[in-house]
């Protein structure tokens, strides 16, 4: 007697647990509706051309990437393209994601990949070679690969940052060079981010290895540890945790951008007459961002029209304020509180892709056993 | 006949869930590590166990794991007695409030414990204003003490919602006739109380060992960089390094590490007592003698320091502005001042979280009712399905979602880009705590009830309305209300899932914080307060649902 | 032994028991009856040490147990529902209470054995508390209760649940088990037959005071107001109106003493009504007609409609031709009329 009636019953809990998630089906969720429509133009083998004409492509890309809504909406009225974005964590991490799903890759285009994992992205062939025509108005010294299997879009500068508010009560002067970071008047000042963890904190380590060379920077490090670093994991817990400018922390120096003080004007209100943060020259690491296209897409004319679209003035103008990196466009304008507040150092410290490539893990792996284990 | 169909369903649904979503994933993950050039090399494993710092990391991640539940337990259980058995004004709202911890994304909570482990604490400020400007200053940023304080922090809901849920429903003349018999009130907790709360206090610690034995967040923020779990150096192989067979080796020994402790769980767990339950609303009275109303102070007082104090922070800097305070967080917040494809919409991240959670909800009931009808059976079919359903509590998340976006974008299950794959993998999570959460009830329910219906005249479906549902309906409800909860908190798998139009509050609160500018922390802050509202309100709404339901169990 | 001074009782402004006073004598057995809610498992509670007293004094043996926790008194209870560790077997709950009082293990043993022997359940030790009967549940609660040797017994309905047969025969074993225990024993139910046939002493209760405490017979013969009377099933209540020691009533009038002149409530008894046929035109009587036969319990009762109402008198013994419809005249017996004090005069029932 038991036992049927349990099964019974728990058979009818089954099936009407069942039947209600079946009947909810039907009711709207989000992205459902937005790809069902898209789905029947994918199916006719009409030429290349006529199907950009109506298409949705995928942008795969990093967590900070955003774009005016008025500027890409104009790209989809002139050419016919929806982009759907999809981002995938950090830069490092929308990279390796890419690289594990090289076979059936989740988007078409992708943008995010900076110098520091350029090499990674170019050995495992993730991408399509596509020259732009928008690139003759590109500053040459971002086109890092002749191929041009990348096309890059923006750059921006990591480097330390301080609170000028801090310094100015303490009367200490600022350091001028990465060497006097060690200086004892400095101890205790420093928030930097774990390099196997931190997109500018692994820039940041690249400034020191080309500054000190392979085999001083860890010397370098050593001191620092001596000097009372702190070491972080990510960005956002060093600059808003630690750093005195902006938060609740009590350390004036910290890794950031060379963007953070516009950002920080930008972002205020009422807007302050001076940054509150600035920008120690002598420490900035340059980054470059590219976008690719993916090998394995099944829309390469829609996906190259993005390409041309990254790199036109609309967007290009765009990036400082949405993004806060600097166009490579020779001829975008920049907007005022960039003309204003921001600086872009004239000798950044810039390794060669190849270099970073080949040396990065061991470098990352040399920096945790002398500054955190 | 109908019956070999139902057993089938039964068993099936949760199995094939945990097959598409759990085994595919993380199977084709750590095989992809292990064959790097296309074949089989097992030489890695040796490697990596024996390597001082990865054995380093094993054993720092167990033993944080262990103290953590041990501390959780300390804390978390008197909080369980209290929030089952005593009344008081405001039960509800505390019973709520002490839940929302649990489903606050680590990013925010580690920041908000920064604020108050640091030197400028309330604590300290409070002592300083005490003892003077000469008193002791609390620094705890960094120390492990940290990380165990935020572990407790995060999972006292999950001994209280599991422990106090059954102690709500113990016959408290149990304990009455122990103290008239000579126990003292020590040894009616340890003669009495406890083997029949032991299976739910077991279920707790089994889920808190679990999430703390996979902590990331908290052990990156608030443990400083010298600090790993193995978690945390799978995230860093599997998403940094692109070091998969790394990454597989850790993912195989955290998988080993969870199945022991799974085991080491069911053996606590053997055969329940079968006990009579009452309805909880008869089991709570209000304290009476002084003893009582200590206790309830006791607890009261932890609950505000180890959990309001830090929510408390986090509502105060999203108020906080440079003129004071103010509500210039929230309408930057609401206003379109930035006109961009992934600025933070919050009305449609709460509508996504929502929706998301809505499904995720509906997923973790089908598939956690089906599991726990079996598993009230007696039979190592039912055990086994309710341990293995336990695994993505203690697998990576990196492991989960970098899984879900290898296997489950090709035949045979293709479902790139697809929405469904958020509300699974939060899902994934949830379907635990529907499990614990109705297994007591199924097990508790007197047959005599099912054949009184029958006599009466009740066709056996429905005896199952009539009976089944109104009982198992209210725990249905609970294990709804924290599913939806664990669902619009969750941030590990999700993030790696979410589209950017379709952003997750947790993920809006992440993209917030990822950008410079005070005003983008103090909308994160705002974004994190509401993420507090949506999921007290959820909760709360649905305690009071069941509350409103007088019967006796 | 036990005394229970002026105790009060009070969830939040309800008063629960609202000024007690009760004693318990040295092997005694004092029945609480009442009816359900009128506080008497309270009493029973706050003995125990499970609800604090808002007032009053609680002593045995010359000790106040205000100060004690429920653990340090020497009372035993046993609940109702019985309220066995569903994760012990027989054993483990009988031999709890010795084990809490720190006994050896022999002891415990022995004590088990003693109080299974007690109430008949020798050799059960083993056995799952789930897969008892109802009735051995309650004996084990009950040996459970008497395990740890009280000075003073008390049970909360303990056969409450319990079918007649069994309810009858554990009513013929307990006050063997009391007697042989020898402690004192209080007994709250809201069965009159249970307080009557088992108690030395019986309480009624009602809304948190005791109405009367008195002897099962005293009780019965001489309750103290109407609520005590209609609570023990008497309902044979009439009007009449007294002049010097005089009362007319619809039987005629009949002698009281002792009575003041004006109206008052006559408790007509069981026993004070008979079928008599005989009976002169002088004799406080009526006569009626039967309506049907009723049995109750081993009596057989004539169900007589006379002046406006039923009434119930024992039938005659014997074969009886006494159909529905017959006429018969009753007699009524004047000394086993009881005269009821008004409301107002409840306070001064007689002990």
């Amino acid at each position: 007697m038991r036992t049927p009636v349990r099964t019974t019953t728990a058979a009818a809990l089954a099936a009407a647990l069942l039947l209600a998630a079946c009947a909810d089906d039907g009711s709207p969720t989000p992205e459902a509706e937005g790809e069902v429509t898209e789905e029947p133009d994918e199916g006719d083998d009409s030429p290349p051309e006529d199907l950009a004409e109506q298409t949705t492509i995928t942008l795969v890309t990093h967590d900070s990437f955003d774009v005016g809504e008025d500027v890409l909406a104009a790209f989809t009225d002139e050419t016919g393209i929806s982009v759907d974005i999809a981002p995938a964590g950090d830069a490092g991490a929308t990279v390796n994601q890419a690289i594990l799903t090289k076979d059936d890759p989740l988007g078409d285009v992708l943008f995010g990949v900076d110098n520091t994992f350029l090499s990674r992205a170019l050995d495992e062939e993730l991408f399509l070679p596509y020259e732009s025509a928008a690139l003759t108005e590109v500053d040459p010294q971002f086109v890092l690969d002749e191929e041009h299997r990348v096309t890059p879009v923006d750059f921006g500068d990591v480097c330390l940052n301080y609170d000028v508010a801090w310094f100015e009560e303490s009367g200490l002067a600022l350091p001028e060079t990465l060497e006097d970071l060690t200086a004892d008047e400095y101890a205790g000042l420093l928030t930097v981010m774990n390099p196997a963890t931190s997109s500018p904190g692994l820039a940041f380590l690249l400034a020191t290895v080309e500054e000190f060379g392979e085999d001083g920077y860890l010397d370098f490090w050593e001191s620092l540890r001596d000097n009372d670093v702190l070491v972080t994991d990510g960005w956002s817990e060093a600059y808003y945790d630690e750093f005195s400018a902006t938060g609740t922390g009590d350390r004036p120096l910290v890794v950031s951008y060379a963007s953070s003080p516009p950002a920080e004007v930008y972002y205020a209100d009422p807007a302050p007459e001076q940054a509150p943060t600035g920008v120690i020259e002598a420490s900035c690491f340059r980054q470059v961002e590219f976008a690719g296209i993916l090998a394995g897409t099944e829309h390469e004319a829609a996906a190259q029209r993005l390409i041309d679209f990254l790199l036109s003035r609309e967007f290009q103008e765009n990036l400082p304020l949405t993004m806060f990196v600097f166009p490579v466009r020779t001829d975008a304008e920049l907007p005022e509180v960039f003309e204003e507040y921001a600086v872009v150092p004239d000798d950044a410290y810039q390794l060669e892709p190849g270099a970073i490539g080949e040396g990065r893990d061991e470098w990352i792996d040399g920096w945790t056993r002398t500054v955190i284990r | 006949m109908s019956m070999r169909i139902g057993r089938g369903v039964l068993l099936g649904v949760p199995a094939v869930f945990l097959l598409v979503f759990f085994a595919l994933p993380v199977g084709t993950i750590v095989l992809t590590g292990l064959r790097p050039e296309g074949s089989l090399d097992l030489g890695v494993v040796p490697r990596v166990l024996g390597d001082p710092v990865v054995r380093r990391v094993a054993w720092f991640t167990l033993w944080q794991a262990v103290a953590s539940t041990v501390l959780t337990l300390l804390v978390g259980l008197p909080g369980a007695y209290l929030l089952a058995r005593v009344k008081f004004p405001g039960r509800a709202a505390v019973r709520a409030a002490v839940t929302v911890p649990f489903v606050l994304p680590t990013v925010v909570v580690g920041s908000a414990f920064l604020a108050v482990l640091g030197p400028r604490s309330p604590v300290n400020t409070a002592l300083t204003a005490v003892f003077g400007e000469g008193a002791p200053s609390l620094d705890l940023r960094r120390t492990v003490t940290a990380i165990l304080i935020a572990h407790v922090f995060f999972n006292y809901a999950v001994v209280v919602r599991t422990v106090g849920g059954l102690w709500s429903l113990l016959d408290p003349r149990l304990e009455e006739a122990a103290r008239t018999l000579g126990a003292s009130r020590w040894q009616v907790l340890r003669e009495v109380s406890w083997p029949l709360v032991r299976p739910a206090v077991a279920s707790a610690a089994a889920i808190v060992f679990l999430f703390t034995f996979t902590s990331f967040g908290v052990v990156l923020i608030l443990g400083g960089v010298a600090r790993a779990t193995i978690e945390v150096e799978i995230y860093r192989a599997t998403v940094q390094l692109l070091d998969l067979p790394l990454a597989s080796v850790l993912a195989l020994l955290q998988l080993a590490a969870v199945s022991a402790a799974l085991l080491v769980y069911g053996r606590l767990q053997r055969r329940v007592t079968a006990q009579p339950l009452r309805s909880a609303a008869s089991t709570a009275r209000p304290p009476r003698t002084m003893g009582e109303r200590t206790f309830l102070a006791v607890n009261l007082a932890v609950i505000a320091v180890l959990l309001v104090l830090p929510l408390a922070v986090l509502v105060e800097r999203s108020l906080a502005t440079d003129a004071g305070y103010g509500w210039d967080h929230y309408t930057a917040l609401f206003g379109s001042t930035r006109n961009t494809v992934l600025a933070v919409a919050p009305l449609e991240a709460i509508r996504n979280s929502v929706l998301y959670g809505l499904a995720a909800t509906l997923v973790a009931l089908v598939v956690g009712g089906c599991a726990a009808t079996v598993a009230a059976r007696p039979g190592w079919t039912g055990r086994t399905l309710d341990r293995a359903l336990m695994l993505p509590l203690g697998t990576s998340a990196a492991t989960i979602g970098f899984g879900f976006l290898i296997a489950l974008s090709r035949p045979p299950v293709d479902l790139r880009g697809s929405w469904l794959l958020i509300p699974a993998a939060q899902a994934l999570i949830a379907v635990p705590f529907v499990v614990r959460t109705l297994l007591p009830v199924l097990r508790s329910i007197d047959q005599r009830l099912r054949e009184a219906a029958a006599v009466l005249g009740a066709p056996p479906r429905r005896v199952w309305r009539e009976v089944d549902l109104p009982i198992v309906g209210r725990a249905l409800l609970g294990a709804a209300g924290f599913s939806f909860a664990i669902a619009v908190g969750e941030f590990g798998a999700t993030v790696f899932l979410a589209r950017g139009q379709t952003p997750t509050m947790p993920v809006a609160i992440f993209r917030l914080l990822g950008r410079p500018g005070i005003a983008n922390f103090g909308q994160a802050m705002a974004m994190a307060t509401i993420l507090m509202a949506v999921t007290a309100g959820a909760i709360a709404t649905i305690d009071r649902l069941r509350v409103g339901q007088v019967g006796r169990f | 032994m036990l005394e229970i001074r002026d105790v009060r009782v009070h969830y939040g402004a309800h008063p629960a028991v609202d000024g007690v006073d009760l004693d318990v004598g040295e092997g005694e057995v004092v029945a609480v009856l009442g009816p359900s809610g009128c506080g008497k498992s309270t009493l029973l509670r706050a003995v125990a040490g499970l609800e604090p007293l808002t007032d009053g004094r609680i002593v045995l043996d010359g000790r106040d147990l205000g100060r004690l926790r429920p653990d340090q008194r020497p009372v035993g209870l046993m609940f109702q529902d019985h309220a066995l560790f569903p994760h012990r077997d027989v054993g483990g709950n009988v031999g709890f209470g010795p084990r809490m009082q720190g006994l050896p293990d022999t002891e415990v043993q022995a004590r088990i054995r003693e109080a299974l022997a007690l109430v008949d359940l020798v050799d059960t030790e083993r056995r799952a508390v789930q897969e008892l009967s109802g009735g051995e549940q309650q004996r084990v609660a009950l040996a459970r209760a008497l395990a740890v040797r009280p000075r003073l017994l008390m049970l909360d309905e303990p056969l409450g649940s319990l079918d007649r047969a069994l309810r009858d025969q554990l009513l013929v074993q307990l006050p063997d088990v009391f007697a042989r225990v020898g402690c004192g024993v209080l007994y709250v139910t809201h069965d009159q037959d249970e307080a009557l046939t088992l108690a030395d002493r019986v309480a009624v209760m009602r809304a948190g005071r005791l109405c009367q405490i008195a002897a099962p017979e005293v009780l019965w013969r001489r309750p103290a107001d109407e609520f005590v009377a209609r609570f023990l099933g008497l309902h044979q209540i009439v009007d009449a109106e007294v002049t010097a020691g005089a009362a007319a009533t619809v039987f005629g009038t009949i002698p009281v003493t002792d009575v003041p002149d004006g109206p008052v409530r006559l408790l007509v008894l069981p026993d004070a009504l008979e079928v008599a046929d005989d009976a002169g035109e002088g004799e406080p009587g009526l006569d009626g007609e039967v309506t049907r036969r009723r049995f109750s319990a081993d009596r057989s009762l004539l169900v007589v409609a006379a002046a406006g109402r039923e009434w119930e008198v024992p039938a005659p013994p014997g074969p009886t031709d006494r159909r529905p419809g017959s006429s018969v005249r009753l007699r009524l017996h004047p000394d086993r009329v009881h005269v009821l004090p008004g409301p107002s005069a409840q306070d001064h029932a007689p002990a």
